[in-house]
């Protein structure tokens, strides 16, 4: 085997035999005190190695309950656009971009929901619970762009990006939980710390979602999934640049909502050029297209 | 590249692609359909639930042509399907499925139904009326097509996932 084979998989051998390693400090401690036995510990042992690592062992139903705690948690503080035919609007739109994207179903799928802030801003939960705000939408001078929009925080679902906020000693934590629980029904004491690692996660969360935003290399990878998703079903994906130039436009370097959470939209459009240089100018979108987007959005747009 | 060393990485291969071949999967989201061709604006025909075994009988990009234990087949995207084994316990809606042998019983458990229900107990301010609510707003294939013709959108030819 060549080196540099060999080291990415040292790598990953690492990786696997250093999450462990804290299960196995774990159970040779509740051994010692009489907790569970020697049999009780090598079976946790196996379960941790073989699930619960990190966010990406999540399952999708997991992250569906994480998802809908994320979202009762933000709607608090922003509330719904109680507005059917936009809301209606938002859905059929960004559940049929979902379909072409990498992860097309979560465990209780896409939705989308208008919240009331003039904050330029959306939030996307884990699992697919996606809230947009007023002033983000009333941003977009057509569908393209409000395509753009909800394919950028598909990309952030497709991808977990919001499980992956969650601080890795929760993994750790639930995963020995999990793994103790066994044959057993949880026990109150279970159940109380979980729903504290549940709170604990959807701070994290939330967290990074008002305050700290995604790292950049997430937000890139999160505009390149919404380029892919764009052409995949065929709208214009230059209606991301339109946003990106929109939101350039409002960019003061410690203003609110995106302009906390996002790098600078000239940063992530120098990013998704490259895909879209060759792509036509977004010319003026189909007569019955724009007429839906404004029909829709009436009440939003005003 | 040795003799042996090529006979070494073909046996490799070779099991590796009997387990593909011999593939089972659980359907690891809520529900799902099962469609006549690989493609979600294709008709879908039978409703399958969370933790559903069915055989892979042939892989095409992200879609897999199945089987079902009651002979029922079609096609599944990947992103429903997981490789892990989930059994359903008779009687229990999805909260209630477990995860077969050594394998962690992670469905239905950790952040689950029930573990929401809690932490809705424990705190009054978070609002999950509109949670709830936007879990009814479905959107059927047709009304996907719909929208897609309407607005003069044309996926690309092989486009859609």
């Amino acid at each position: 085997m060549k080196r540099r084979t060999l080291i990415p998989l040292f790598a990953v051998i690492v990786v696997v035999v250093g999450c462990a390693q804290v299960s196995q400090i774990a159970t040779q401690v509740a051994v010692q005190e009489g907790h569970i036995d020697q049999q009780q510990a090598d079976s946790i042992n196996r379960t941790v190695e073989a699930t619960l690592k990190a966010w990406s062992d999540v399952t999708p139903e997991q992250e569906h309950y994480i998802g809908r705690a994320v979202a009762a948690t933000l709607l608090a503080t922003y509330p719904p656009v109680d507005d059917q035919l936009a809301n209606r609007y938002l859905n059929v739109m960004g559940q049929t971009l979902a379909l072409f994207s990498d992860r097309p179903e979560t465990f209780g799928g896409y939705r989308f929901l208008l919240v009331d802030s003039d904050d330029i801003n959306a939030f996307a939960c884990p699992g697919g619970l996606i809230l947009v705000t007023r002033g983000l939408v009333s941003l977009c001078e057509n569908e393209d762009a409000l395509a753009a929009v909800l394919a950028h925080e598909i990309g952030h679902v497709a991808g977990k990006h919001g499980l992956r906020a969650i601080k890795k000693s929760r993994w750790t934590n639930v995963g020995t939980l999990l793994a103790t629980e066994g044959a057993r029904n949880f026990g109150s004491e279970e159940l109380a710390q979980l729903t504290e690692e549940l709170e604990g996660s959807i701070h994290d969360i939330t967290q990074t979602l008002i305050n700290n935003g995604y790292s950049k290399d997430l937000e890139r990878e999160a505009d390149e999934a919404a380029v892919a998703v764009l052409t995949s079903i065929g709208y214009n994906p230059r209606g991301l640049e339109a946003m990106l130039l929109e939101m350039e436009a409002r960019w003061q370097p410690s203003g609110p909502g995106f302009m906390r959470t996002h790098p600078s939209p000239m940063d992530r459009l120098a990013d998704v050029t490259p895909a879209i240089q060759t792509v036509e100018p977004l010319g003026d979108p189909p007569g019955p297209r724009q007429l839906r987007f404004e029909t829709a959005l009436a009440g939003i747009l005003k | 590249m040795s003799r042996r060393r090529s006979g070494a990485i073909a046996l490799v291969l070779l099991i590796a692609l009997s387990a593909i071949a011999a593939q089972q999967l659980s359907v690891q989201v809520r529900e799902t359909k099962l469609r006549q061709r690989p493609s979600y604006l294709g008709a879908a025909t039978t409703a399958l639930a969370y933790g559903t075994r069915v055989d892979v009988l042939e892989t095409r990009g992200p879609w897999r042509h199945v089987r079902t234990e009651s002979g029922q087949t079609g096609w599944l995207h990947d992103s429903a399907l997981t490789e892990k084994k989930l059994t359903l316990q008779s009687g229990d809606t999805d909260q209630a499925v477990t995860a077969d042998g050594d394998e962690l019983a992670l469905a239905g458990k950790g952040f689950s139904e029930e573990v929401e229900r809690s932490f809705r107990e424990g705190n009054q301010g978070v609002d999950y009326r509109w949670v709830d609510r936007m879990s009814l707003w479905t959107v059927t294939p047709e009304q996907s097509r719909q929208f897609l013709d309407v607005g003069g959108i044309m996926p690309r030819e092989g486009g859609l996932r």
